[in-house]
């Protein structure tokens, strides 16, 4: 447990009990949650996300392990889907819990740069004008830096 | 070695994986090997500041060393969360 790639939907509020129940001594949890939006103007129909299996993981896990050797965690949660997604389901989730909250805080949004940035997946948008990749934005990998 | 690619790599090369024999002693020198294989290998892997890669699923820099990998992959910069 803490890292799970999946391929189907998953409930983040079952999750974040489990891992508040399992978590000792947090004086904080903190979680983030990915939707599928519609940036494509309106007429998303759904998201296709692509990743590689095997590296996906290992990256996964090492990411976690970065966020828990820099920060003063008690635990770390990544889950991230693949496959297809329709506007508005969840993608993503991270979850932190430390003994107190600047830990938590700065660990989920360190889990989230270093997610977007070196966790292999690749999304695509099906519109009613065809299918186009995201481009990764630059600002992503300059979030890096922050850290 | 085998060779993976994903996203609008593999779908501009036509394949997701494939096998070759190569010389090359970096990922640099196989992405100007792999460019002679075929039209849309060149086109493919035409605009290296495009393309990131991975040498037995690390992450790694082009004149990283791939003697002895058993795999090597080809992708677009990452989008995920």
């Amino acid at each position: 447990m803490g890292v799970e790639v999946c391929d189907r939907a998953f409930d983040p509020g079952s999750i974040l009990s489990a891992f508040t129940q399992r978590v000792d001594c947090a004086g904080a949890i903190v979680t983030f949650t990915g939707i599928t939006r519609d940036v494509a103007e309106g007429d998303l129909q759904a998201m296709e996300i692509e990743h590689y299996p095997g590296m996906t993981e290992r990256a996964l896990a090492d990411i976690r392990t970065q966020a828990m050797d820099r920060f003063n965690l008690i635990d770390a949660l990544i889950i991230h889907r693949h496959g297809c997604l329709s506007p508005g389901e969840t993608i993503m989730m991270v979850a932190t819990a430390a003994p107190h909250r600047r830990d938590a805080f700065e660990a989920a949004d360190f889990l989230m740069d270093y997610l977007k940035s070196r966790a292999p997946f690749w999304k695509r948008e099906i519109t009613a004008r065809g299918a186009d990749w995201v481009v990764a934005k630059d600002e992503d990998e300059e979030a890096l830096n922050r850290w | 070695m085998e060779i993976r690619y994903f996203a609008w790599l593999r779908e501009r090369i036509g394949t997701g994986h494939e096998q070759i024999e190569t010389q090359a002693q970096t990922v640099a020198e196989l992405i100007e090997d792999l460019k002679t294989k075929s039209e849309a290998h060149a086109f493919a892997l035409a605009d290296t500041a495009a393309i990131r890669a991975a040498v037995d699923q690390e992450l790694v820099a082009f004149d990283a060393p791939i003697t002895g990998a058993k795999e090597v992959a080809f992708f677009p910069p990452m989008t995920g969360g």
